[in-house]
């Protein structure tokens, strides 16, 4: 039998709570949260594997996987509904052993190493789920060749009163990695990890299986595996992307980057180079009455507006009912926002219905969030 | 319901429908901001359980058959059966394709006779309802009639169902006659052509018809035969739209601004499917005016838009003034453009500062990619 030979296949860290998004999150995975109207944070980087050419991709789920896995598919919506290859969700599952969680990101990777060995792939790229950019993976691929590196890491420049937020690499003047450093108080770098990580498959297989019988171990790429591979000497390089990316871990981080898609934004997502694709709704277009106003905000399909919509962002299916006012907000699908409302700064999330009269929100304050 | 199968009959009259079928059939106009004519039919056979579905075109039909592409959007991409698109035959000795339809109805009759189904339901595609097919199953399979004919009863006022096949029934309901509709009565009984009857009847009229040579056209060897069947009318109460004229095809567009007929024609017995073009949100700025307007995905309103049906993927600039018009995919319309009773077919980019203004009883059409 011929054996099939992927140069790269993309593993797609989703399993994660995302605890930081609160109620948001409390019946579905954060990538599968609702963003910029008609998305899901995990469509970003399932349109990047799709449009660089990466049509192997596992995607790891764990946390609360239903509406992920309904989300996904067979992969069509992204072209990833391939012959050999496309998408495949991996849970975790049971063995001869027994069963087990995914204890860590690479534990996660760890238990699926059968999986990856099927493709036998030369590289291994690692994303996670939960930020929203642009990027072509060849271009992280040819960095890597170029560099003869073991691992690459994705970073971007962040301002340097947030280093504490991120996870720092810092690098020499060729960009090859000598130190990492998770939250650093007094930042040596401002490149921060995106997360999205290269690897040379065979030497990342053999650190897996290694820290895996660590019991000590958190099985996590930043906390183990990185700082084992600098502590080797292997290469590590970072590649320094320039570009729209942003963490939404955050409510307040979700919803920035949602009031970012209204005003002119690096990350275009009106160009047909690089589309980013979603499970469409099966809506007619969206009708804006004699009373309807709406400025500097996103609409959707099957939307129907009798009020006023102002620097807001709603996705499909929403009702906004006569003289009631939504501003500054963010509007999850199918959300009824009946007459006489008032919403300021808020995140509705999907299926909510707001009663007539009601009054939402404050300017500024943080941000409201009404779920179920 | 698998003991029916549909046909969709495209020998459609164009006559008063040119500017916009140039190219294509009236099947697959632009209507609605998103949809073509055809998807209304093949939604209603599709919620009423029916998978195996043909459509007799006419020629003209590349702009049809990329709609259709592999029919997945109506989920008629079936391993067996599914949608089958039969295109007339043109025999080498041929300068042009035979008139009339009975010609393609003879040369596939071996596909009817093979399709395992034992009822038809024969239609056209121009007329707009959503309708809930089962009933009118149901009443025929009940019923001891050989043809049930789906009618409704239409208000002649506004002249919009000139031309259109008018009924005359018995007190029973059957048929008696079928005329010619000249809207000098109040009301009409407007056939919708839509036929049920047994697949050997069709395939035993269109072999009699053959072999008599008494027609050319489907529709008139069902009527000759009238006399000796028994023809049955089910009533349709819901609303109706006929795209037969330019005039009617405004008239139907602007319909859509009346959120009742809205909710009807597009949720009523079931959602109405079409090709995905994975536009993203629409996004309307703080200059943006809008009021009264149907909006689809993908668009970027910068103007003032006032009355009109805005399709896919539209661009309208800054101090650009559209009112009661209709601008089919991708048209472009520069700043300070001002739009008036106009009818844009895809991609026509009108340049700066352009006036351009139609009749409110006769809008005016740009034909497809033109620059004005």
């Amino acid at each position: 039998m011929i054996k099939r030979k992927k140069e790269m296949i993309a593993m797609l860290l989703a399993g994660g709570q995302g605890s930081r998004l609160k109620s948001l999150t409390k019946r579905l995975a954060k990538p599968a949260v609702p963003f910029g109207g008609k998305y899901r944070i995990i469509d970003f980087a399932l349109s990047n594997c799709s449009n660089s050419d990466i049509y192997t991709v596992g995607v790891l789920t764990q946390y609360h996987p239903l509406l992920l896995n309904n989300h996904i598919g067979i992969g069509s919506p992204w072209d990833l509904d391939r012959r050999d290859g496309g998408v495949s969700i991996l849970p975790p599952f049971v063995r001869e052993e027994g069963g087990r969680w995914y204890k860590g990101t690479a534990n996660a990777i760890y238990e699926n190493i059968e999986f990856i060995e099927n493709y036998n792939p030369e590289y291994l790229l690692v994303l996670s789920g939960d930020h929203i950019y642009k990027m072509d993976y060849q271009e992280l691929l040819e960095y890597h060749k170029e560099k003869g590196a073991d691992v690459t890491i994705s970073v971007i420049e962040v301002p340097w009163e947030e280093t504490n937020r991120f996870g720092i690499m810092n690098t020499n003047d060729d960009f090859s990695i000598y130190e990492f450093e998770e939250k650093p108080k007094n930042a040596k770098n401002n490149l921060a990890s995106m997360g999205i990580y290269i690897f040379d498959w065979k030497k990342l297989k053999n650190y897996l299986i290694e820290d895996e019988k660590d019991e000590f171990s958190s099985n996590d790429f930043g906390k183990n595996i990185i700082p084992k591979m600098l502590n080797d000497n292997l290469k590590l390089y970072a590649y320094t992307f320039k570009g729209y990316w942003k963490d939404v871990g955050t409510i307040k981080s979700l919803w920035e980057a949602n009031m970012d898609l209204i005003k002119d934004n690096p990350l275009d997502l009106y160009s047909k180079e690089w589309k980013i694709y979603s499970k469409n709704p099966i809506s007619p277009p969206h009708y804006i009455s004699r009373e309807g106003k709406v400025k500097n905000s996103l609409l959707n399909e099957g939307c129907i507006i009798h009020g006023d919509v102002k620097n807001s962002v709603l996705s499909p299916g929403v009702y906004i009912g006569e003289n009631s006012k939504v501003i500054d907000s963010v509007i999850m699908p199918n959300v009824k926002i009946k007459d006489h409302s008032i919403i300021k700064r808020a995140i509705i999330t999907s299926d909510i219905t707001i009663d007539s009269g009601s009054i939402i929100g404050k300017e500024n304050s943080e941000i409201t969030v009404i779920s179920e | 319901m698998k003991r029916f199968m549909g046909i969709i009959n495209l020998g459609e009259n164009e006559s008063k429908i040119k500017e916009i079928t140039y190219n294509r059939p009236i099947a697959s106009v632009p209507i609605g901001g998103r949809y073509r004519v055809i998807d209304f039919t093949l939604s209603n056979m599709v919620n009423a359980g029916i998978q195996n579905v043909a459509i007799f075109t006419q020629g003209k039909n590349r702009s049809l058959m990329g709609h259709l592409g592999s029919a997945k959007p109506w989920d008629l991409n079936r391993k067996y059966e599914g949608l089958f698109v039969i295109n007339p035959v043109l025999e080498p000795e041929d300068t042009i394709i035979r008139k009339g339809d009975i010609e393609s109805f003879k040369n596939n009759i071996d596909y009817i006779q093979g399709s395992k189904q034992e009822y038809v339901l024969l239609t056209k595609s121009y007329m707009l309802y959503n309708m809930d097919f089962k009933k009118a199953f149901n009443y025929h399979i009940d019923s001891s009639s050989d043809i049930t004919l789906i009618y409704k009863r239409v208000d002649n006022k506004d002249n919009r169902f000139i031309g259109c096949d008018n009924l005359t029934t018995d007190k029973f309901n059957n048929l008696k006659s079928i005329g010619y509709n000249m809207g000098n009565d109040e009301f009409s009984n407007i056939s919708l052509e839509t036929y049920i009857l047994r697949k050997d009847l069709l395939i035993d009229i269109i072999k009699d018809t053959v072999s008599k040579g008494d027609s050319k056209y489907l529709k008139q060897a069902i009527y000759n035969r009238m006399d000796k069947l028994k023809v049955d009318t089910f009533p349709f109460n819901g609303y109706l739209a006929c795209i037969n004229s330019i005039e009617n095809y405004y008239n139907t567009s602007m319909d859509l601004l009346d959120e009742k007929k809205y909710k009807d024609l597009f949720y009523e017995n079931g959602l109405i499917y079409t090709k995905i073009k994975d536009e993203p949100s629409t996004k309307y700025s703080s200059s943006s005016n809008i009021s009264n307007s149907l909006v689809a995905n993908g668009c970027i309103i910068e103007g003032r838009v006032e009355n009109s049906i805005i399709a896919r993927g539209v661009t309208v600039k800054k101090g650009a003034v559209i009112k009661n018009s209709i601008l089919m995919q991708k048209s472009l319309v520069s700043e300070n453009a001002y739009l008036e009773n106009i009818i844009l077919d895809k991609k026509v980019i009108v340049s700066e500062g352009k006036i351009l203004s139609g009749n409110h009883n006769k809008p005016f059409v740009i034909k497809k990619n033109t620059f004005l």
